[in-house]
């Protein structure tokens, strides 16, 4: 039992001596929301290290103390019930551990689920980030730009990213920027960040999707609001529009490079709804006449890389 | 679906290997029977037994293999990851291999040991003479065994499920997935789930009603308590599996569309159905260690088990809650803060419960006199490294904090800190203090501490450096990553951890040919100075199990009996009642098999003929009358003299 004893503390002290030469990045937060989740982690990390102290001190103890060879052999343990002021003890640390957590949790949720603090007197840039097969397309359609596999944003500003997918759920995650969020074909998810410095910041699906999942990466750049002007009139003159066409081709790829365009493919393929108004839909009434319009919006998204599948889709759309 | 296409996977070196190999071994095992003219006795003893302690046997020796299955998939995994950039496994083969890894690991090797476990000890540990439903429970066994061989044909013919363990739509479905693979998966598991169901409703049957007389439900053993409400669990949360496999089938092959993108399918309807299960089920194969660990610990610490009511009343409340907090794989769907925030609540609540039994095992060694045998160690080992599990699990637990944890290494690394220390620790400490009683005589405690150590040293080895990982975004799954992210040296690590867990499991195999070659034989009944009923028959257990069922008036029976030199295995012997074997269980399976290998490739007219077979064999049975046969008198006399005098 030492011996696991002191391997623990092998191996906690090389996760503190790899924390302190380089940080995890993690740790390394670049941005309000990611800063507000780095926190939260490491106050969880401390209080659990607490509660491991405490068991590894407690089994320490009855290892060494009553360990058959200490015993004289004649010794025969007493027979004992239990008791109920131990009991109570050590349910009512846990319970007040849980609730001291589940309030960090609570509030932290709701931190980084909105506007970041600081900059909610600024709209936000929102950017609609889709995936299809294993790439990112950006769609800034503010500014009416178009990239794939990079997406370039302002310091100082808000950024709204709008998610889903052209196929299998993946999970869009700038890990120094803010935690990840789940793009579906089906409705739209949001993830709100912030960019405190400018730099470059590794972006990624980390959900499982198939063959070319470890290569789907792209590079978060984050810049003064004079260079993402500057970049994006230089994308506008120079780029040329995205057409249907070109998208659909965009689409059936399976890595592509870097690219950029002077036009979104939100105007001939819109994504799909918010998650609240999904909901909202599922208790309505479905022959109601007024849904079926939007609904017909939702089903002209192409879903998948089969040029067949999307016939089909124009037909009987219900819920 | 072509042949080429068909016999696809045998191009793949690595995969041709396994084929044969498994070609090899199949035609050994059927020489060799052969040969030795062993096939009646193979037939008549076990493919065909009803009693639960052949066919937990017999569970626990799939499991094993499936561990070195899912064992020899997961140094693949680490092996390849290993060094950036690695070219031992392609994108596709990758895939493959962590898929097969978690159902083998879940659903073929956790979940056999933990059922073989629970046949072979609860009807000994309640006093009763078999299960109350003993054919049904050859029937679950051979449906399991259906189902397993199932899943690792698809290894060589057609091509395995790639689609992930959780087998998420969109990709489940044939658009992304357009192999058979996750045909495979959905008949496979479903097959093995039925009988898992079955072996449900029969253990709850059997442990509401067969117990010895005299033994309420509050002075039942730990570990039937455990079995009791894991198979309470079982008969919930199956039946969700059922269901999602059978829809899933009829997305796949049906052209329905209830988890597809387009006509009002939804994808998240899958992963929910998935978890509503897919969480109990971590319970399922949980709490039955927890239920071990009680038993061992009280055992070798010579103290009866600290704050019963508290242990019982803590199994409880982890059953009703691990039904309420399935949402928590799926945080980043994007739900509102409302809806993670009440999941986030009652996941961290379970943590209260387990810090009760966590505490109780403590003070259960207090004042106590513990002997460090193999099974203790394992129970031991359990205590520091599944609160590593634990305590990581309340920091996933925390949806904000999880946004940064979901799907990465450092979720692995959590739930091979539950699963290894609380199930495969669980099963193993069961397995090493069961031993003798199925056998008659004892694993070496030399090699089995030995590999305990490997084992316990070299997990943490294997998976604490993915904890570190994980916070560095390493994200799980990933077949391969660059140079560059500087992942490089701790997967290195974590591969020479595995390359010592391997040792580790390997000399929990050698332990069997060196005892059964070395172990003195003739071992008496209780060898562990046990303290529950099981320990008061013969070992191996007579058929019968108690030539007289004793009668019980408090919890630990046996133990006090002893001390006041009582034998509560005393009393006349009269005729006993046993159910009589029958083939039907295998041959209907093995209808089963047929029709769910034929369906894979959508072949339905030969799928439809085996399930004629499956009908025929049930319409059999309806009308069969078969009520057992009796032991005589004097054939129990004459049993348990050979058994005494052996002693």
């Amino acid at each position: 039992m030492k011996k696991k004893l002191s391997l623990m503390f092998v191996a906690f002290s090389a996760l503190a001596i790899l924390a302190g030469c380089e940080p995890l990045t993690i740790f390394d937060p670049k941005g309000p929301n990611a800063k507000t989740l780095s926190d939260t982690i490491i106050l969880s990390i401390i209080t659990m290290a607490f509660i491991l102290l405490v068991v590894y001190v407690l089994l320490a103890f009855m290892l060494t103390k009553y360990r058959a060879s200490k015993a004289s052999a004649d010794y025969e343990p007493p027979h004992e019930e239990g008791s109920h002021l131990l009991e109570i003890i050590w349910t009512v640390i846990p319970i007040i551990i849980v609730a001291f957590l589940a309030v960090v949790t609570v509030r932290t949720t709701s931190t980084v689920e909105t506007t970041p603090e600081g900059y909610d007197n600024k709209e936000p840039l929102v950017i609609y980030a889709s995936s299809s097969n294993w790439k990112w397309h950006f769609s800034y359609p503010e500014q009416g730009v178009e990239t794939v596999n990079y997406v370039n944003i302002p310091t100082d500003r808000p950024i709204e990213f709008k998610l889903y997918s052209f196929g299998p759920i993946t999970s869009f995650w700038i890990p120094q920027l803010a935690g990840q969020k789940y793009a579906m074909s089906d409705m739209l998810t949001t993830i709100h960040l912030a960019a405190d410095e400018a730099g470059s910041y590794m972006g990624r699906n980390s959900n499982f999707n198939g063959r070319g999942f470890a290569e789907m990466e792209f590079e978060a750049q984050a810049m003064t609001q004079e260079k993402f002007d500057e970049w994006v009139s230089d994308v506008k003159t120079k780029e040329k529009p995205l057409t249907e066409e070109k998208f659909d081709e965009l689409l059936k790829a399976e890595h592509v490079g870097r690219s950029s365009y002077s036009s979104t493919h939100l105007e001939f393929r819109p994504a799909p709804m918010e998650h609240s108004e999904h909901m909202k839909m599922g208790g309505m009434d479905h022959s109601d006449m007024d849904m079926s319009e939007k609904e017909m919006d939702h089903s002209k998204m192409d879903h998948g890389n089969h040029s067949d599948s999307d016939k089909n889709s124009e037909e009987t759309h219900s819920h | 679906m072509s042949m080429e296409e068909v016999f696809h996977p045998m191009q793949e070196p690595m995969i041709l290997a396994a084929a044969i190999s498994i070609v090899v071994g199949a035609v050994v095992i059927v020489a060799g029977l052969t040969y030795f003219k062993k096939w009646g006795y193979f037939y008549k003893n076990w493919l065909s037994t009803v009693d639960h302690k052949k066919i937990g046997i017999m569970y626990i020796a799939t499991a094993l293999l499936m561990l070195m299955r899912g064992g020899i998939d997961a140094l693949l995994m680490r092996a390849q990851t290993a060094v950036p950039d690695n070219g031992l496994l392609d994108a596709q083969h990758y895939n493959e291999i962590f898929t097969t890894h978690g159902l083998l690991m879940i659903l073929f090797m956790a979940m056999p040991f933990v059922i073989g476990l629970m046949n072979v000890v609860i009807p000994l540990q309640i006093g009763a003479r078999d299960v109350a439903f003993p054919r049904l429970n050859a029937v679950s066994f051979w449906l399991f065994a259906a189902g397993c061989g199932l899943l690792n044909l698809s290894f060589i013919i057609g091509g395995s499920p790639d689609a992930g363990w959780t087998a998420y739509f969109p990709l489940a479905g044939t658009e992304f997935s357009p192999t058979v693979g996750n045909n495979y998966y959905s008949l496979a598991l479903q097959l093995s789930g039925i009988g898992t169901l079955m072996t449900g409703v029969n253990f709850i049957a059997t442990i509401i009603k067969m117990r010895a007389p005299g033994m309420t439900l509050m002075k039942m053993p730990m570990f039937t308590w455990s079995i009791l409400i894991t198979n309470i669990i079982i008969v919930f949360a199956f039946p969700v599996l059922t269901v999602a496999l059978a829809l899933m089938m009829l997305d796949r092959q049906f052209g329905t569309q209830f988890f597809a993108m387009q006509n009002g399918g939804m994808d998240m309807l899958w992963a929910n159905l998935f978890w509503v299960w897919g969480h109990p089920e971590v319970y399922i194969v949980i709490l039955p260690a927890f239920g071990i660990f009680s038993e061992i610990i009280a055992t070798f610490a010579r103290k009866n088990l600290y704050g019963y009511k508290s242990m019982v009343m803590s199994m409880v409340v982890i059953s009703l809650l691990s039904f309420l907090v399935w949402a928590h794989h799926f945080y980043t769907m994007g739900h509102g803060v409302m809806v993670n925030s009440v999941f986030s609540i009652t996941t961290m609540a379970i943590a209260v419960p387990t810090g009760v039994k966590i505490f109780n095992w403590l003070l259960t060694m207090r004042h106590g006199k513990i002997q460090f045998t193999t099974p203790m160690l394992y129970a031991l080992g359990f205590i520091p490294i599944f609160t590593i599990g634990g305590v990581t699990g309340v920091m996933l637990a925390m949806a904000s904090a999880d946004y940064q944890y979901h799907n990465t290494m450092f979720l692995v690394a959590h739930f091979h800190y539950v699963l290894i220390p609380g199930t495969v620790f669980g099963v193993l400490a069961g397995y090493h203090y069961w031993w003798p009683k199925m056998f008659g005589f004892r694993l070496n405690e030399k090699l089995g501490k030995a590999a305990f150590w490997f084992i316990a040293v070299c997990f943490n080895v294997t998976f604490f450096p993915l904890f570190i990982l994980g916070l560095d975004g390493y994200a799980r799954r990933m077949y391969t990553y660059s140079e560059s992210t500087g992942y490089g040296p701790l997967n290195m690590l974590s591969f020479i951890g595995g390359i010592g867990l391997a040792v580790g499991f390997a000399l929990i195999v050698y332990n069997i040919y060196y005892s059964w070659k070395h172990m003195p034989r003739n071992e008496k009944a209780d060898v562990w100075d046990g303290r529950t009923l099981e320990w008061a028959t013969h070992s191996p257990v007579p058929e019968y199990n108690f030539a007289v069922v004793p009668t019980v008036t408090r919890l630990d029976e046996y133990w006090f009996a002893k001390k006041e030199g009582r034998d509560i295995t005393a009393g006349k012997i009269e005729k006993i009642h046993m159910p009589n074997n029958t083939g039907t269980p295998f041959w209907m399976s093995g209808f089963f098999f047929l029709a769910a290998f034929f369906a894979v490739f959508n072949l339905w007219v030969p799928a439809i003929i085996s399930m004629i077979g499956v009908f025929g064999f049930m319409i059999h049975r309806s009308f069969e009358k078969d009520h057992g046969r009796y032991i005589s008198v004097e054939e129990v006399m004459a049993t348990e003299k050979s058994l005494r005098g052996d002693k």
